[in-house]
């Protein structure tokens, strides 16, 4: 199981019991490497506790779950976390640490070399459109929320990790700059050729960035398939998500 | 006319401030010791939250004049159940404080230096005591001031300090007295609680 070196993430009868409550039930699905898997859903259908169980945040209570081939029990949860970038909404950057700190942070915990370390931080900085000697040496309370979340990308990227987690990342920005930087990460993540596992409740993000789109609800996999086929899905749950979208985003189903 | 109080007793004032300065620094220091990693063992181990916190406020509320003549058949006399009894007064602000300070760290944070791989060491030494070291201040701050009052008893059980003037006083009635142990006391409790605010602040993060 789970030795195809073209899956990077593999799901088998995966479910999450806390009590009596059923978090997630009967997951089973594959991510392919270099894919851009969107799981859409309501708030607390299971997104981000289906993504936790990727990092090891958190463990299923049934099914295995699969990381590079390997059970995500068997692997040292450190170890595993460091191969695995991960931002989330509201960034979880560290308010007392510098910019560059923050985007230094897995490579220092790798113990990389300072200067190896500053090179770095300068090309992701560059990468995600910051000019690193202007945000190096400030602190996140002095950026902007689309600043914040760009260094939020640029941590996550920084010792290159095969996979990205990335939950609600730009779900507290203004919808142009929203827009903006679903534009640029998705160019982004093409030319990386990054596996990325996003969790979004918005349907117009989930068109831009999925190569597949992933529908959960209450702790269900509803749909897994390409954008266009969720047009096509019968589920109620898919053709509300469907009826959430712009006239003229819909044309592009 | 004779000089006014602080000047006529100064000599002595010197020498018993020196005193008192020595009960509360060794007192908050073992208790800071001792302190910060009990209040960073119960953010970890949660089951031993409730009793550690319990037994904080239990020594917390024993009055003073009775908790060093307590100590008295253990310990004796003279400074070193003085500095017992004040460690024991300054262990609840400082424990709290840090269990406060560390679980109010923003979960955001947390999880993403869990998810990031950060052991739970690095996490403590990197993220959790450096957000928290403003609120940990602040309860060694609020010890120590309690500290400095507090060890004006400890001259009841023969362990020097300002406490001195004002027990004399008293049995002697004579006002001039207290106050030489009163005032200085109140400033050096002044001068502690100014200082260790600065510091707070220096150390507060911006969000």
């Amino acid at each position: 199981m789970g030795q195809n070196p073209a899956i990077a993430v593999e799901f088998q009868t995966v479910g999450l019991q806390i009590g009596a409550q059923t978090l997630v039930a009967d997951l089973t699905f594959q991510i392919g490497v270099g894919e851009c898997l969107v799981l859409l859903g309501r708030s607390g259908s299971g997104k981000t506790t289906t993504m936790k169980l990727i990092n090891r945040l958190l463990t299923p209570t049934q099914g295995t779950v699969w990381v590079n081939g390997k059970s995500t029990l068997e692997w040292d949860p450190i170890q595993l976390r460091r191969q695995i970038g991960y931002v989330i909404q509201e960034t979880g950057l560290f308010p007392h640490f510098t910019i560059a700190q923050n985007v230094g942070l897995v490579p220092q915990l790798q113990g990389w070399k300072p200067l190896q370390i500053k090179a770095r931080v300068h090309e992701l900085l560059d990468l995600v459109g910051l000019d690193p000697a202007q945000f190096g040496d400030r602190y996140p309370h002095q950026l902007s929320g689309g600043q914040r979340q760009r260094v939020g990308v640029a941590r996550a990227l920084a010792a290159d990790p095969p996979i990205l987690l990335m939950d609600e990342p730009f779900g507290a920005l203004d919808p142009i700059t929203r827009l903006e930087l679903q534009q640029e990460f998705r160019r982004l993540q093409q030319d990386l050729g990054k596996t990325v596992v996003f969790v979004t409740h918005d349907m117009q993000e989930a068109l831009v960035l999925a190569s597949r789109i992933g529908l959960l609800q209450n702790g269900k996999l509803i749909f897994l398939g390409a954008p266009a086929a969720l047009a096509q899905c019968l589920e109620p749950e898919a053709q509300r998500f469907i009826q959430t979208l712009t006239p003229a985003t819909s044309l592009r189903l | 006319m004779q000089a006014f109080f602080l000047i006529r007793y100064g000599p002595e004032i010197l020498q018993r401030m020196g005193e008192h300065l020595l009960l509360v620094g060794g007192a908050i220091a073992i208790a800071v010791v001792v302190g910060i990693p009990l209040g960073v063992f119960i953010t970890r181990q949660t089951t031993w939250r409730q009793p550690v916190l319990a037994i904080a406020n239990v020594l917390q509320t024993i009055p003073s004049l009775a908790m060093f003549g307590l100590l008295i058949p253990l310990v004796g006399i003279g400074p070193v159940p003085a500095i017992i009894a004040l460690t024991l007064y300054s262990f609840l602000p400082i424990i709290r404080n840090t269990y406060t300070g560390i679980t109010s760290v923003d979960a955001a944070v947390r999880e993403a230096g869990q998810g990031m791989g950060m052991t739970d060491w690095q996490l403590l030494v990197q993220v959790e005591l450096p957000l928290a070291l403003s609120v940990i201040l602040a309860g060694v701050r609020v010890a120590s001031v309690i500290a400095v009052g507090i060890a004006t008893i400890a001259a009841a059980i023969g362990a020097g300090g300002l406490g001195v003037f004002i027990f004399r006083g008293i049995a002697v009635v004579n006002n001039d007295l207290i106050l030489a142990g009163a005032v200085p006391a109140a400033a050096i409790a002044l001068l502690v609680d100014s200082g260790i605010g600065w510091l707070e602040s220096r150390f507060a993060v911006k969000r």
